[in-house]
């Protein structure tokens, strides 16, 4: 049966413009010298705001850094612990089981506002309130649960046999590792680490919290700059926020098909 | 599943993740709830002070409202948007990707860009004055920062809305088109297809997936901080502002106000998972 239906083009269509359309008036904005009401397109361009961004003034290169690092070491480090975690949970019954789920699940659907601010009033204690470690630490209780639950569902999906008959023909523990465990969950530890990357990356409030302003992500950043109203300025900080975001996703797109 | 054959192995395979989700995270809930109890003797009157205030009071309903209205219509537009895309979805890995992009985009970005396009300068008000419908931008409704929370409302329609699709689409995509045509063999119009063969079908993870959205929203601070007003305010702005304040004496009621979100959230998710008796494909990306 072949039914041509506009439909569906007229669906892609309007998600191709809602992603366009966006992102197009933000790079306008950022070459923008000044952008009058009602004008469709401003009268004057100027590259003040990138040179602005680029300029060590700005303090954006290094937000972009600060932030960068965090997010890295979080991917990292979710990944690792969520690793063992995930076989575990997929491959074992314990007694608690239900309850560990449920407090994977709680970080994961709502973000930990609560214990955010428990374990800031522990890290004021402690000097840790106010450091990039702090807000890393405190960026992996919604990291660390989510990666969980995503190689969970990898590792459940993966026969544990295939490990044994390895092991039989005399693979060593590397090797079995190298050659069926690995290739099997790959894709799920790069939607894994790509999400974990990006949590970190996108977080506001917990690095507010926790960071008390010292340590300075592009989050901050760009509300700093929506706050003190430079549009221009602003507008470029978005895109370069964005950027990151989208080719994280773009990792993890290819290997969540797969995945699936 | 087996029972482990030594349970020292699953010990240690759980510890490093266990040593974040109950050191950090429910550690983390404990102290806060200390911090509730107050500085000096412990005492509920901090809650009581709270939950007797008008601002919280408020600003339960309006973050009710908000995360209701924004939750029904991201799964309406999302189940909409996969019954038309359900044809095409079979075939087009491209359209799938498209839909996950939303995902990536952090909610501060997709708040941010919302005030470009319909703020009172924004892009839509200028389109409008270049039709001549207004001459100026007071003449353009004012959905930032206004007293309904329609820059909150929309914002998170776009984020959620394609979310909820992927999850339907998925269930369409998997049982493809078969029994949608053995109905229509059986003679049954299009509604009554639409009734009893597609909606039983995407039930499940239209409801999952829209749980997931109001427990979130619920929650969530970065979009109502862009684009609320001051007050009526959604809670976790609310909490913040107070944690925030100079001076520490409002940190009791902040927290305080942070651990009633997290009871109503653990309640849902807890209601959650006894009506569906289990985890559900929790491997999925979900919002954050």
């Amino acid at each position: 049966m072949k039914t041509k239906s506009a439909a569906p083009r007229a669906a892609i269509f309007v998600l191709l413009a809602s992603a366009a359309v966006p992102l197009a008036t933000l790079a306008v904005w950022s070459f923008a010298r000044a952008w009058y009401w009602p004008t469709l397109l401003p009268r004057e361009w100027s590259l003040r705001a990138w040179t602005y961004l680029a300029s060590p003034s700005s303090g954006v290169l290094e937000a972009l850094f600060t932030g960068g690092a965090i997010a890295i070491a979080v991917a990292v480090l979710a990944v690792a612990a969520a690793l063992p975690a995930a076989r575990a949970l997929a491959f074992h019954s314990f007694p608690g089981k239900t309850l560990f789920l449920f407090l994977l699940l709680l970080p994961v659907l709502a973000p930990p506002l609560a214990s955010a601010m428990g374990v800031h009033s522990l890290f004021l204690r402690y000097g840790l309130a106010e450091t990039a470690f702090g807000v890393v630490l405190v960026h992996l209780i919604p990291a660390v649960p989510y990666a969980t639950l995503m190689l969970a569902g990898s590792f459940s999906r993966f026969d544990l046999r295939q490990e044994a008959v390895a092991r039989t023909l005399g693979a060593s523990p590397y090797a079995v590792w190298r050659y069926i465990t690995f290739p099997a969950i790959a894709p799920g530890l790069a939607v894994a680490s790509a999400f974990a990357f990006l949590i970190s990356w996108s977080q506001y409030l917990l690095t507010l919290l926790v960071g008390g302003g010292q340590v300075l992500t592009l989050p901050l950043s760009l509300v700093a700059f929506q706050r003190s109203g430079d549009d221009a300025v602003a507008a470029a900080l978005a895109l370069v926020f964005l950027v990151p975001a989208l080719a994280s996703f773009a990792v993890a797109a290819r290997f969540l098909r797969d995945n699936s | 599943m087996s029972p482990p054959r030594n349970p020292a192995r699953v010990l240690l395979l759980l510890a490093p993740a266990g040593l974040v989700i109950l050191g950090l995270f429910a550690g983390g809930l404990w102290l806060a709830f200390l911090e509730s109890l107050g500085p000096g003797p412990l005492t509920l009157e901090h809650y009581r002070a709270l939950i007797t205030g008008r601002e919280f009071r408020i600003s339960l309903l309006f973050t009710t409202y908000i995360a209701t209205a924004a939750t029904l219509l991201s799964a309406a537009g999302g189940f909409a948007g996969a019954l038309a895309l359900r044809k095409t979805a079979l075939r087009s890995t491209a359209l799938t990707t498209l839909l996950q992009a939303p995902i990536a985009i952090p909610h501060l970005a997709m708040a941010f860009v919302l005030i470009h396009l319909i703020s009172p300068s924004g892009l839509f008000a200028r389109v409008a004055a270049a039709l001549g419908w207004i001459s100026e931008p007071a003449g353009f409704p004012s959905l930032i920062n206004d007293a309904y929370g329609f820059g909150i409302i929309a914002t998170y329609i776009l984020k959620e809305g394609p979310f909820i699709a992927l999850m339907v689409l998925a269930v369409l995509v998997r049982t493809g088109h078969a029994y949608d045509d053995l109905a229509r063999t059986l003679g049954a119009t299009p509604g009554q297809r639409l009734r009893h063969v597609t909606l039983p079908l995407v039930l499940p993870p239209l409801v999952s997936a829209s749980v997931f959205v109001f427990a979130y929203i619920f929650s969530a601070f970065e979009v109502p901080f862009l684009l609320g007003r001051q007050a009526p305010a959604m809670l976790p702005v609310i909490a913040q502002r107070h944690y925030m304040a100079s001076g520490l004496s409002e940190r009791p009621e902040a927290v305080a106000a942070a651990l009633i979100l997290s009871l109503l959230t653990a309640a849902l998710v807890w209601i959650y998972l006894r009506v569906t008796r289990g985890l559900l494909k929790l491997d999925k990306p979900v919002i954050f």
